[in-house]
């Protein structure tokens, strides 16, 4: 348990997907203009990573160690494809589910954080469980960080920001400046 | 516009006009992650250079065989591929700089730039500007890389290839090697160059940067 609860932590504050690895950046500024579309896209990052960690947990078990080298074929296949099914009955069973986290799914079923957090929990070799409690975390982790930053570009729309500031650079030195805020759990774990 | 002239219309937009990073701002992840150091930064630029160059030939020579609605599936088995040769050939040769870059070699895959540039332009064009187009835009997003790498090394570490730059005295930044250094340092060169651009053509329009694609 304790073990599962450092992972967790470790996935969500202190390797932050998106502020210390920088996966997933695109939807990070693409979507975090306004605080429910980013909360929105949160969730359905931490649902497509929970499928992700599960197909990454089956192919590495049971097709990997034949084929090493489809490794990141079968990874984006599968997990692309695996998304798109699990889309279809959503849709059927809970449309106003479907509504939510519907848009999203697409666009984030190849997204680097996802295919990063197959390669990462496969590289530190995590079972089933404690890859699901991987996946929740960096789920988490990058919800967290897209509503801060949503939190914060909202209240940047009423500043009066110098033109030539304005737009991604601005967007970046919020981004820097939340990672550096971050960088203040790493010393949570001494083995961190 | 004779053929040589458009050729090297398609290779010089992707230098700085079209830069995927300065002024499109795509495959950001890579970007921001492995250029703490100047030589980290081309190395991730030549393999994905490398894998842009094979697939936009690929996908040019093929284009007429690839079905439209299963495209994207195509020219992502195809990226797939070139990145796993260039994964296992970093491994094999260069060990130490495969272990610094990490997965990220194989991040390559989901960098928007490769994909962006198979469906903009090699799945319709010929063979000979999808080329220059290719390699327009790796050389692009090398320089870019090796720009980012080298101001986060002399201020982060005060060397550029490991060779001293400030001397001794000089005390390193060393946020600029860490992930918010990233952000800052790409941060502060969109805003040198857009403020450059104002100054430069102080009446044109600014052009409103594209948007953001996925990856």
């Amino acid at each position: 348990m304790g073990e599962l609860l450092w992972i967790f932590t470790s996935a969500v504050l202190v390797n932050n997907f998106t502020l210390s690895y920088f996966l997933g950046l695109c939807p990070f500024f693409g979507v975090s203009g306004r605080l429910d579309t980013a909360l929105r896209m949160g969730l359905a990052n931490i649902f497509v990573m929970l499928i992700t960690a599960i197909c990454a947990w089956v192919l590495n078990e049971f097709v990997l160690s034949h084929a090493p080298y489809l490794r990141l074929i079968c990874f984006i296949i599968v997990i692309a494809s695996t998304v798109q099914f699990v889309e279809m009955a959503i849709k059927k069973l809970s449309p106003e589910l479907f509504k939510a986290l519907g848009i999203f799914l697409p666009l984030i079923t190849t997204n680097c954080a996802i295919l990063g957090l197959a390669l990462f929990s496969t590289n530190k070799g995590y079972g089933l469980g404690q890859g699901l409690v991987y996946a929740l975390g960096a789920g988490v982790g990058v919800t967290l960080a897209l509503v801060i930053m949503a939190g914060i570009r909202e209240e940047t729309k009423v500043l009066d920001i110098p033109e030539a500031v304005e737009g991604t650079a601005l967007n970046l030195i919020i981004a820097g400046i939340l990672s550096m805020s971050f960088m203040g759990f790493a010393g949570l774990f001494s083995s961190g | 516009m004779s053929e040589k002239t458009s050729l090297k219309v398609e290779f010089s937009k992707g230098i700085w006009e079209q830069n995927p990073v300065f002024i499109a701002v795509l495959g950001m992840c890579p970007v921001l992650a492995v250029t703490n150091s100047a030589i980290n930064g081309i190395a991730m630029g030549l393999a994905t250079f490398f894998v842009l160059f094979c697939s936009s030939i690929l996908v040019s020579s093929l284009r007429k065989l690839i079905p439209k609605q299963v495209r994207i599936t195509a020219f992502i088995i195809i990226i797939a591929t070139f990145v796993t040769v260039a994964d296992f050939t970093l491994q094999a040769f260069f060990p130490v700089i495969h272990k610094e870059l990490g997965a990220f070699i194989a991040l390559i895959v989901v960098n928007c730039l490769i994909l962006g540039r198979q469906e903009a332009f090699a799945y319709k064009n010929r063979l000979g500007p999808s080329i220059a187009d290719a390699s327009g835009m790796g050389v692009g997003f090398l320089l870019a890389l090796f720009l980012l790498g080298a101001v986060r090394e002399i201020l982060g570490s005060g060397s550029l290839f490991g060779i001293s730059v400030f001397g001794p005295e000089f005390e390193p930044w060393i946020i600029m090697i860490l992930p918010p250094g990233g952000f800052f340092a790409l941060g502060f060169l969109l805003l040198f160059f857009s403020w450059f651009k104002r100054i430069r053509n102080p009446e044109r329009e600014e052009r409103k940067p594209g948007g953001h694609q996925d990856g």
